[in-house]
């Protein structure tokens, strides 16, 4: 009887866990599901109420309406430039800067170090108006220089700790080794360190990617020409222009687009976000 | 080889003595700020420059087209004596601040602990709830508009199957704040892998060694496990806090600060302030504002650390 009882209770606790967990995951999964069912409803389905939740019949004219004038395309390319250049510069800086601290010697070695940390907690405000002007006396506003070039210059301060903190693990074998062969600094890191470190650049072009791809305050305030716009900001637009509640069909077709690519990678390359953050988290 | 592995070594204690360094030595320092040269300009270009520059501008009259006049404290005198929006934006921020970050932590927290619990196609749940704040951006915040809204959404059809009437969420003024701090609740997928990971670092041992004394799994979980995720938890309160005090999108995309300004945050003020009132000076005393808020709170929270958040040096 004892035995029945503590396994009965085993099933019990086992059987809440999946309960909750299904609740949960319905909860943080719903509005993507709405998304995506909406995206494929005729206009009058979309606004139905009480919610119809099946397309029927499954329509792709959302699509098409959303992409008929061709302003999104033109967003989406912008977006993959601008992703995509940003995903250059963070992986160049990144590797750069991390491997020096990790790897090289200088006096005000930690107090530098000390000092990117710092960089991690001050608020974009309060140099958001400074550098917005530096870029206009530049003539660079409305390009996509202001978006781009701090990924080269290493502000994403997250992607040089996780970098510093990868080469850490590598093996000083391999430096003493690389020196003796006679190569300089340079050689032993692009030979011998960036071919060992892909898990540290999937990971920060990971980042890079989701972090880009989704930003909305940058490209809102350095682009004005409706033609540059990325996707964060094309979206928002788009949104204030026909976001009444009588077809919302194009707006979540758009919306389904943008977060397409986010998805994809998520899915490929899952393990390597969750390694990615358990890593920060546990400095 | 075992020569300059030696000298290697007396290469790092000098530099750290700060003896006068030799030629070799010079030159590994040279070596060291080529290699961190991008992080460097953009430091002092990017950051330092923009942050002492917009320190100075806090005390000047500027419209970015004719010179800035030096104006002295006229726009704090501004700030706190004058605008009423300068409170208003700062009273909704801390209202989100305030529930969003304790609710986040603790929601991220639970999921963790839930997630702990070994049973099969838990990796599947985490996805699901770590998902959200991946993809999260414009997108998503349209989809929780039309979620929240009061004819066709979603929410208030759930809501009815309980018996409640759910309220007009984005449009009235005492729900669109509560709307966001929801739809952010979400968005704890972060965090949440970061306690997950934390929690599985604790070693098998000892818990099993609890265990055996017997403490209740509540107990355990009370006075060990919360105990050694503590500095996790210290570090990720003070991300949240200072990363939820500049929220901007949200806000703008959902409700564009509205109704009645109850979801007009502060960074609204600040990008107002700068982009169409052109008034750069006083956007930027607000921005430096914020900056002490921030440093205060943080200050604060690490001064009251060693009271609670474990640490293995003070251990001894």
């Amino acid at each position: 009887m004892k035995i029945k009882s503590i396994l009965a209770k085993g099933y019990f606790n086992k059987l809440i866990w999946y309960v909750l967990m299904t609740i949960f995951a319905l909860i943080f999964s719903m509005p993507l599901i709405w998304l995506f069912l909406t995206a494929f409803k005729t206009p009058q389905q979309t606004v139905a109420f009480p919610p119809e939740w099946i397309p029927n019949p499954w329509t792709f004219r959302s699509f098409v309406e959303g992409f008929a004038d061709g302003s999104f395309g033109k967003q989406i390319c912008n977006s993959i430039i601008v992703t995509l250049l940003c995903l250059i510069g963070t992986l160049v800086s990144s590797s750069l800067v991390g491997f020096g601290f990790s790897r090289l010697q200088a006096r005000f070695k930690n107090f530098l170090f000390i000092v990117l940390l710092g960089t991690m907690m001050i608020p974009s405000t309060v140099t958001l108006i400074p550098t917005y002007v530096l870029y206009s006396k530049l003539g660079l506003i409305n390009t996509y220089v202001p978006l781009v070039i701090p990924s080269f210059l290493g502000v994403g301060a997250f992607s040089i700790f996780l970098a510093k903190q990868f080469f850490d693990t590598l093996p000083k074998e391999l430096d003493e080794a690389s020196m003796i062969d006679g190569c300089s600094w340079f050689k032993t890191f692009a030979l011998i360190y960036i071919p060992n470190s892909k898990p540290l650049l999937i990971v920060i072009s990971i980042f890079s990617f989701v972090g880009t791809w989704n930003d909305f305050f940058s490209p809102m305030i350095f682009l004005l020409d409706p033609d540059k716009y990325t996707l964060a900001v094309g979206l928002a637009m788009f949104r204030n222009q026909y976001g009444g509640a009588s077809d919302i069909g194009p707006l979540m077709a758009m919306s389904l687009v943008s977060i397409l690519p986010v998805f994809i990678l998520f899915f490929i390359a899952q393990k390597y976000f969750v390694q990615g953050i358990a890593t920060t988290g546990l400095k | 080889m075992v020569m300059k592995i030696m000298k290697n070594e007396a290469n790092l204690r000098m530099h750290k003595n700060n003896i006068k360094l030799t030629k070799r030595q010079r030159m590994d320092e040279k070596m060291f700020l080529t290699f961190i040269s991008p992080w460097l300009i953009g430091f002092v270009f990017l950051t330092l420059g923009p942050m002492l520059y917009s320190l100075y501008m806090s005390f000047c009259k500027w419209d970015a087209i004719t010179s800035p006049v030096f104006i002295g404290l006229t726009n704090f005198y501004k700030m706190f004596f004058v605008d009423q929006k300068f409170y208003l934006s700062l009273r909704n921020t801390l209202y989100f601040v305030l529930f969003s970050v304790p609710l986040n932590l603790v929601i991220a927290l639970g999921l963790a602990v839930l997630l702990n619990m070994n049973y099969r196609g838990r990796s599947l749940f985490r996805a699901a709830f770590y998902l959200p704040s991946v993809i999260a951006g414009v997108a998503v915040y349209i989809v929780w508009s039309y979620l929240f809204n009061s004819t066709i959404g979603v929410i208030n059809y759930f809501l009815s199957f309980v018996g409640i009437h759910g309220p007009n969420w984005l449009t009235d003024p005492i729900w669109s704040m509560p709307s966001i701090i929801i739809m952010t609740t979400t968005f704890c997928g972060g965090a949440m892998l970061i306690f997950l990971a934390g929690l599985q670092d604790i070693p098998e041992s000892v818990i099993e060694a609890a265990r055996v004394d017997g403490a209740s799994k509540l107990k355990i979980f009370l006075k060990i496990k919360l105990p050694l995720l503590s500095p996790i938890i210290f570090l990720n309160l003070i991300m949240s806090i200072i990363g939820s005090l500049q929220i901007f999108a949200q806000p703008w995309v959902m409700t564009q600060g509205g109704p009645v300004d109850s979801t007009y945050v502060y960074g609204m003020l600040v990008y107002d302030s700068a982009f169409r009132f052109s008034e750069f000076g006083y956007a930027s005393a607000l921005a430096w504002f914020l900056f002490l808020i921030i440093m205060s709170l943080s200050l604060i929270i690490i001064k009251t650390s060693s009271a609670w958040v474990f640490s293995e040096s003070a251990q001894k």
